[in-house]
């Protein structure tokens, strides 16, 4: 079958062009080039657009909100957002960065998805072409329903910006500095009069999506940032997950190592 | 399969070649261009042996769509040697950083990417600049110290 490449100047026609149709949305092409390459005989169309509006990074006050065409290069060489510096680099090599997308990596499979943890800590939401321009859902429900649901254009990913130092973000991989996670985790821990209130952790490579911890969570309100207040915390590390067996590690591996990493990475330690 | 007029101003050259719908930038540089410099190495965005430099940007040639590229500076390997080697080429050959050589021009491009922002960069920041690329016989030692070294001959170059 011969593949068709429409391109579009706005988003909007991308997407009208993608509705009604077997298409996919091309972003940066890191995911989706490789199965171009591989000549699925399957792929019969891409729809891509040059509207400028996906790539912009719009920081006001404290409220972040990145077009879902932003690169991890483009989030690296912004100064504002210091914050998601990590898990930006943490999207492969330099090359990598110049093409990987925000609203790719929504979609990226396991055990990638980096960003995507970090963006699930920081409680984002995301907007698609062809939706009113009020609606957005929370990232967490996008990818639960993720493999069932049609796939849509990312517009936009909001998040907050979080208090200074609140938010933290490690890789753990066999070879460094980049290659595939054994496991990402990422925190938001606010703190109020010394305990821990409201924290947000997700993990990355731990399960088919990126996912939150809800069992860490809840045996983290209330309690101090330290070993004796998250000690409960780290028992329940892998509470309610099933990790995946690949290449990379078994859920054994990935099971046993959680909880020294959560813990790292709760304590700010470096590994 | 239909075709798709796409121009390209590759190492200086102005280049204009009908693509197929789909094909990647790394095709159409060997197959239609010619300069196989850049090496298909896996297809997949892996092992960074394709990479080019696109309007001064490191990118990994496989993985971009030809026709994404339409209007763009593309600078292969082969953009270095003006008449003589450049000073990381000559720092590869005196370092000992390339054996069968492979991945030698990805490495290259992902190294001047590194040294045209950073010219003095750490040893982390070298490590960090060919993260994305696979070496599977030279090792990775001898290609660090000779970007280091480039560093160093480019540096004093520009101070004498």
């Amino acid at each position: 079958m011969d593949l068709n490449v429409k391109t579009f100047d706005e988003v909007s026609q991308a997407s009208e062009a993608l509705a009604d149709s077997d298409g996919l949305f091309f972003g940066g092409g890191t995911i989706l080039m490789r199965v171009v390459n591989e000549g699925n005989p399957n792929l019969s169309l891409l729809v891509r657009t040059t509207d400028p509006r996906m790539r912009a990074i719009n920081v006001a006050n404290d409220k972040v909100i990145l077009g879902g065409g932003t690169t991890m290069l483009d989030i690296i060489n912004h100064q504002e957002l210091e914050f998601l510096h990590a898990p930006a680099r943490a999207v492969g090599g330099p090359a990598i960065h110049a093409m990987a997308t925000v609203g790719g990596n929504l979609y990226a499979r396991h055990p990638f998805g980096d960003f995507t943890t970090a963006l699930l800590a920081l409680s984002a939401t995301v907007r698609f072409a062809g939706d009113d321009e009020d609606r957005e859902i929370s990232l967490e429900e996008m990818l639960k329903d993720r493999e069932s649901l049609p796939r849509r254009i990312v517009t936009s990913v909001a998040i907050s910006r979080p208090a200074h130092d609140i938010f933290r973000f490690t890789k753990i991989s066999r070879v460094r500095p980049h290659r595939l996670p054994v496991m990402t985790l990422a925190a938001c821990l606010p703190i109020n009069e010394g305990k821990i209130t409201s924290a947000r952790i997700a993990y990355g490579a731990m399960a088919s999506t990126p996912v939150r911890v809800t069992a860490v969570e809840q045996a983290l309100e209330g309690r101090a940032l330290d070993p004796a207040g998250i000690r409960d915390a780290v028992a329940v590390a892998t509470e309610g997950l099933s990790p995946p067996t690949d290449a990379i590690a078994t859920e054994w591996y990935r099971r046993e190592v959680a909880p020294v990493h959560l813990r790292h990475l709760l304590l700010g330690n470096s590994i | 399969m239909k075709k798709k007029p796409v121009h390209l101003r590759v190492n200086g050259v102005e280049k204009s070649v009908f693509v197929d719908e789909g094909a990647n930038l790394l095709d159409v540089l060997r197959r239609s261009i010619g300069d196989v410099s850049v090496k298909y190495g896996c297809g997949q965005g892996t092992c960074g042996a394709c990479e080019v430099m696109i309007d001064g940007v490191l990118h990994l040639s496989c993985l971009c769509l030809a026709e994404a590229a339409d209007g763009s500076n593309i600078e292969t390997v082969n953009s270095l040697n003006n008449g003589e080697l450049h000073p990381l080429q000559q720092a590869f050959m005196d370092n000992f950083g390339a054996q069968c050589g492979f991945c030698t021009p990805g490495m290259l491009m992902a190294a001047k990417a590194l040294l045209d922002k950073t010219p003095s960069p750490t040893m982390e920041q070298v490590i960090e600049a060919i993260s994305g690329n696979i070496c599977r016989c030279t090792g990775y030692e001898p290609i660090i110290h000779a970007i280091l070294d480039a560093a160093d001959r480019m540096t004093s170059q520009q101070k004498a």
